[in-house]
């Protein structure tokens, strides 16, 4: 089973990227090991806390619980790659602004959801944002702040 | 809403809610945790769990995993002399020597290429054990007959009067007043029986560290910690290094609250990194984060309260019994601080507290947020509540009849200088429409009951020693360099408010150095909610003192007296009453260059004021002579309580907190709301349980923590200001407070709903169901 090790090609950011790699290596440790894109973080390795989350042809993932294998052909988008998108600089001003970032581990992943979230319905409710971002955890804020960040990135936008 | 006096004070940037100084970085997502160092040459580390609760290591083969692919190297107990580590007891090895005590203590250490290959090697090790009996409670490790955990408990050394013997591994005995003849005076009184369970931190980022020898045999280590000057003290004093060659640095921190502050695997890999003589990465998995770090304390505890028909409380006797776990870490303090704690913020008379600290064969137990604080809350908020309905009074106005208030003593003698206990309780009255809301309480939608419930406490922020240096450069910029480690709640910036607004200069004007123990000056650590009281009020004198200097230089340059000149906002000095002035570039250009040297203003303290008044108390293993000043706090949460399922949800809450003074007012509210949501998982789902030795729910699979989808919006945080004499600023601290009260506030709220006490926590859907079950049997 180990160290079978092939060839593959996976579109990271719009770069394609060459690696070897064999069958067990997630996307998350080949995004952060092989390639150094470290805004995706190991929090439970599980698909649980949401911390590793990058965009998968366009639909927020898990990238610990993703092969990379399975990504060949298909475009991974992690939060690096956003720095110039209105709709994530709106996020990141917002999270910046309303106290949403505290330790920052969990921010990454946090605003890919987000993103996902305002992409799909710019103008969410509070419900609308509880539901988006249950599938991420934040251990610090209480996610009061977070919510306000959103709910004021949405405003920022449609104003 | 926020209550904060800061924008009459007339004051610049202490009191305004400014963004974190590192938050851009982190929203980038460009800020370096310990995980995202990767040091040139490195190879990877990977831990050999122990499968025992309790066996004699008899010898290691590490023959088949030395062989295995890219392994590097091999530790184990027999690399690592006798040294032994501990705050209180210094009874841990670096590694598991001679007899592991835990499943899942750390007995042996893989260095590889890679991950993969290090964890896969790990396995290969064969350990030959002895089994032995383990101690898996407290009362086990109490009876005559128990195995012993640590047979040379009596020469450890330790730093208080432990009282340790066998199992025990210390006891601690407070009194004041007169209990036994007390309890004849009162007309009501209370008793019962609590217990709390274990409660995972689940920091997102799981513990790690990065380890480095150099040529010349010096050591540079990052970790996920709380403190670098502690973990560099443990690491030295388990691998028996000078600490002049141990450099312990810290990359951003994602969260600590507790877990953190004292060692976790940092001497295994520096030993690793020693023997390897490569940078060792070792970072936990999810699983050995919480099975081979610490957690909160389970508990049982005794409780009884006496009071007056009129409601003034005259008597409390409180006896705990902790789970210590295979080492005692911080516990002996958890154990002292919760004695101290347990007659809460009242005025009562006579109060005997006692307990003690058993050794078991599980996970050592240790510091997390709130320090054994919300454990007696529990306890004693819920026996307010029961005496408030007994005499039925207003629970608020029996709590507000019994309030400490400024001037008055502490328990054991302490004499509290601030207190804005009233206005805590008066504002979550208001702020929660109490009165109406008591009225309105009960069903609106069929199948579901609603409740109202509230509690009071006090924290405190202080203990040890903190220091600061505050450098003018060149060109009038400034550079703070105080050792905290800011674990993510904004210390670096609340500090940088603090030096900003004492030199009137910008905040962007000031530099905050990174924690480091060569350059950065003594801080015990970012624990007991102490660094923007504590390292607040070195960083306010070591800035007065760089103040003075700069007007000493400006008196000179402007050829008068130092009387005649002041300075003035935007980082220059002018003589009073005239529009000549000069910035700090040209003052520190001379100072540099010409005349005098460099500017730097610094500040050491240690917490000076003594907990025990031996005139009022007797305390029998103290185990902190100097703890800290007071904070306060009430809450009122409203529950919703599903008949059918027995799920408890909290609708909304109000959490009043006096810290003083908020600095940075948004930085406050966060850490009541995060603490607020942190204490309601830790009443209504957390809990770590155990099968045998072995965790049974070490993943966030199985151990759940809140998630956004649990916890209510509407959690409003409100702030009171009643300044500290001596807290920078009057701030006092606000990291730990707002969780104490939150399992009695619920648990109160539940009885409401419920008509059924809560003794137990969790307050899981199954409890609160049968719960409801036996009081609505009972009242039929």
């Amino acid at each position: 089973m180990m160290g079978e090790k092939a060839m593959m090609s996976i579109n990271v950011n719009n770069r394609s990227q060459a690696l070897e790699t064999d069958g067990h290596d997630t996307l998350l440790t080949v995004l952060r090991d092989e390639l150094g894109i470290t805004s995706p973080k190991r929090g439970c390795n599980q698909g649980v806390c949401g911390s590793c989350t990058v965009m998968i042809d366009g639909t927020p993932q898990r990238s610990c619980i993703t092969l990379s294998a399975s990504c060949e052909n298909k475009q991974v988008h992690t939060l690096d790659f956003y720095k110039d998108d209105p709709t994530m600089q709106a996020l990141q001003n917002q999270f910046y602004n309303c106290g949403a970032v505290q330790c920052g581990f969990c921010t990454a992943g946090l605003l890919i959801s987000a993103y996902a979230l305002l992409k799909d319905n710019p103008a969410p409710n509070l419900k609308d944002v509880q539901n988006a971002l249950s599938g991420n955890i934040c251990r610090c804020t209480g996610y009061r702040k977070i919510v306000d960040g959103v709910i004021a990135a949405s405003k920022e936008l449609s104003s | 809403m926020s209550n904060t006096v800061s924008n009459t004070h007339g004051l610049g940037v202490v009191g305004k809610s400014v963004p974190k100084l590192e938050n851009r970085e982190k929203v980038l997502g460009k800020a370096e945790y310990i995980a995202d160092i990767y040091p040139p040459h490195m190879v990877h580390g990977a831990l050999l769990a122990s499968p025992h609760a309790h066996a004699l290591i008899l010898g290691y083969d590490v023959t088949e995993a030395l062989a295995a692919p890219g392994v590097v190297a091999v530790l184990t107990g027999d690399d690592v002399g006798e040294g032994r580590m501990g705050a209180f007891i210094k009874d841990e090895h670096a590694i598991a020597k001679h007899r592991v005590r835990y499943v899942g203590e750390p007995v042996a250490a893989v260095a590889a290429e890679t991950e993969q290959q290090a964890r896969k090697a790990a396995d290969l090790i064969r350990i030959e054990y002895q089994t032995l009996a383990p101690v898996l409670t407290p009362e086990q490790g109490l009876a005559a007959d128990a195995p012993i955990i640590h047979p040379d408990l009596e020469s450890y050394f330790k730093v208080f009067d432990a009282g340790s013997e066998a199992n025990l591994a210390s006891r601690t005995v407070f009194d004041e007043g007169d209990v036994a003849s007390a309890w004849e005076h009162c007309d009501v009184i209370v008793e019962g029986e609590f217990t709390t369970q274990a409660q995972a931190h689940v920091s997102i980022e799981p513990c790690g560290a990065v380890a480095h020898m150099d040529g010349n045999g010096r050591i540079k280590l990052w970790s996920a910690n709380q403190s670098v000057f502690r973990v560099q003290a443990n690491v030295c004093e388990s691998l028996e290094l000078p600490m002049s060659r141990l450099q312990s640095l810290t990359p951003r921190i994602g969260a600590g609250f507790g877990n953190k502050m004292e060692p976790h695997i940092q001497p295994i890999t520096v030993a690793l990194a020693m023997k390897c003589g490569r940078p060792v990465k070792l970072i936990l998995s999810r699983e050995e984060d919480f099975e081979m770090v610490r957690a909160r304390h389970p508990y049982r505890i005794r409780m009884k309260t006496g009071a007056k028909k009129d409601g003034t409380l005259v008597a409390r006797s409180c006896e705990v019994l902790l789970d210590c776990g295979a080492y005692v870490d911080d516990s002996p303090g958890v154990l002292g601080f919760s004695l101290l704690m347990a007659r809460g913020p009242y005025n009562i008379p006579n109060m005997h507290s006692e307990g003690k600290l058993v050794y078991t064969n599980k996970i050592r137990f240790g510091a997390f947020r709130g320090f054994g604080n919300p454990q007696v809350t529990f306890a004693g908020e819920q026996q307010i509540d029961e005496i408030a309905r007994q005499l039925e009074i207003d629970p608020i106005d029996l709590r507000r009849k019994n309030i400490l208030s400024e001037g008055d003593p502490w328990f054991l003698g302490q004499k509290v200088e601030s207190a804005g206990l009233a206005q805590c309780i008066d504002a979550v009255e208001k702020a929660s429409e109490w009165r109406d809301q008591i009225r309105s309480t009960k069903t609106q939608i069929p199948g579901r009951r609603t409740g109202i419930g509230m509690a009071i406490t006090a924290h405190i922020s202080g203990l040890l020693s903190s220091a600061a240096i505050v450098r003018i450069l060149e060109d009038g910029c400034v550079a703070l360099n105080t050792g905290a480690v800011d674990i993510g709640q904004g210390s670096d910036t609340v500090l940088a408010q603090i030096c900003a607004e004492t030199l009137k200069v910008d905040l962007k004007s000031v530099s905050v150095a990174s924690p480091d123990t060569d350059g950065s000056p003594y801080n015990w650590g970012t624990t007991a909610s102490r660094v923007t009281y504590m390292t607040g009020r070195a960083v306010k004198s070591a800035a007065e003192k760089a103040a003075i200097k700069i007007k000493q230089h400006a008196a000179e340059m402007f050829d008068c007296n130092i009387e005649d000149v002041e300075l003035r906002d935007g980082g220059v000095v002018g003589i009073i009453g005239t529009d000549k002035v000069l910035p700090f570039l040209a003052i520190s250009a001379r100072a540099h260059w010409a005349v005098g040297g460099p500017i730097i203003g610094e500040h050491s303290l240690a917490f000076e004021r003594d907990t025990l008044d031996p005139k009022r108390a007797v305390a029998l293993g103290l185990p902190f002579p100097r703890i800290g000043v007071l904070s306060f706090g009430a809450l009122v949460v409203e529950v919703e309580v599903d008949e059918v399922t027995g799920q408890t949800r909290i609708l909304k809450a109000w959490s009043a907190l006096d810290v003083g003074r908020a600095i940075n007012p948004q930085l406050v509210e966060v850490q009541i709301e995060g603490a607020f949501v942190q204490g309601l998982g830790y009443a209504l789902f957390e809990e770590m349980v155990w099968d045998g030795g072995r965790l049974s729910n070490p993943t966030l699979m199985d151990y759940k923590v809140p998630t956004i989808a649990d916890v209510p919006y509407d959690i409003e945080s409100i702030i009171i200001e009643s300044p500290e004499p001596d807290g920078p600023y009057g701030a006092k601290g606000a990291g730990e407070i707002g969780i104490n009260a939150v399992p009695a506030a619920i648990a109160n709220a539940v009885f409401d709903a419920t008509s059924y006490r809560h003794r137990h926590l969790p307050m899981t859907s199954e409890r609160v169901f049968n719960g409801l079950y036996n009081s609505q049997r009972k009242y039929q």
